[in-house]
């Protein structure tokens, strides 16, 4: 959990889908409501460079996605997440995963005894 | 300071295919400052490389560094102790700073990430512009301040060219006249006698025409 979407940067944006995340969303405040004037102008700025090298590199464009909320819109939070969930399931697993999961090497229970 | 744009990423992996252990190295210095091989570059490439070998089912393995200089011997020594241990160096510097590490590194390959632009200035966020092209001879007391090797696309010394039209040089509709704009100047300055002042020639052997520069200060020796 970040303070301000302001912090956020490319790099961080990317180890999360190094890390396995088969997408992103960056929630921020309301456009023009930032405490600190632009830090959610500058997460979105962020966001759209990273969704470019994400497609640039195949492993899709639709797994990035900024919203913006106030913090009084907890409804509206849950269809944003539920939508953003429904999209990421549509495109399916982050072409990392589905490696990973190719290089897994299942124990058979014959090797396992 | 130095300028440059990222190199294609397309065009960075098909540099590095054939390794798959590498040291990714960017730099304090102007690559910092024009956002295009700073720490943060670093981590933004590195990560992007890897994620991009990792999906296409061949990975590799970065290690991340940042120089306060690639320009500098002192600094460039502090990559010696585990370089040798990698296929090759991905450099975010400039080409000073590239070339400068495959001088000291001559059994690593070493690999541009960047191409380097020019000698400029920061007009506003992500946008730069040339300013000095490093002559070697320098003019700018009597020209108010404005070059007219760089700003002129022909590098006139005596004023501009028939394909000066109101104020625009016949290169670009976005380029500046650079006579005009030192003409404008040196009116405003009340310094239009500077105008006759220029040398009736410019030597050129003290810019690039003469081959690869040395600067030797003996009082620094």
């Amino acid at each position: 959990m970040l303070p301000c979407t302001g912090r956020i940067d490319e790099s961080l944006l990317l180890k999360a889908f190094e890390n396995g995340a088969d997408g992103v969303m960056v929630i921020g405040c309301l456009e023009g409501d930032c405490h600190y004037v632009n830090g959610n102008i500058r997460a979105r700025a962020r966001v759209e460079r990273v969704y470019g090298i994400l497609e640039k590199i195949k492993i899709g464009p639709n797994r990035i996605r900024m919203y913006n909320l106030s913090a009084g819109e907890g409804s509206k939070f849950a269809e944003f997440a539920n939508e953003f969930v429904e999209q990421v399931r549509e495109i399916g697993p982050s072409p990392i995963n589905i490696v990973r999961a190719d290089n897994v090497h299942v124990v058979t229970e014959k090797e396992a005894t | 300071m130095i300028t440059g744009t990222p190199k294609p990423i397309e065009e960075i992996l098909e540099m590095l295919e054939p390794y798959d252990n590498i040291v990714l190295a960017g730099c304090h210095g102007c690559v910092t400052v024009c956002r295009v091989g700073g720490e943060k570059e670093v981590q933004v490439l590195a990560s992007t490389l890897r994620l991009a070998r990792e999906a296409a089912g061949n990975k590799i393995a970065i290690r991340e560094v940042s120089l306060e200089r690639q320009c500098d011997p002192e600094y460039v020594e502090q990559m010696r102790p585990y370089v040798g241990d990698f296929q090759a160096v991905l450099s975010i510097a400039c080409g000073a700073g590239i070339q400068f590490l495959a001088e000291k590194f001559t059994t690593t390959p070493l690999l541009p990430g960047i191409n380097t632009g020019f000698l400029g200035v920061t007009e506003r966020q992500g946008e730069w512009s040339e300013r000095c092209q490093g002559c070697g001879d320098c003019v700018l007391h009597l020209t108010g301040g404005i070059c007219p090797v760089t700003r002129c696309a022909k590098s006139l010394f005596h004023g501009p060219c028939g394909g000066s039209v109101k104020g625009i040089c016949e290169v670009d509709k976005e380029v500046k006249c650079g006579w005009q704009l030192i003409v404008d100047r040196l009116v405003a300055l009340d310094q239009m006698d500077n105008y006759g002042k220029l040398k009736p020639y410019k030597g050129w052997n003290s810019a690039r025409d003469g081959g690869p520069r040395r600067i030797i200060r003996e009082d620094m020796i």
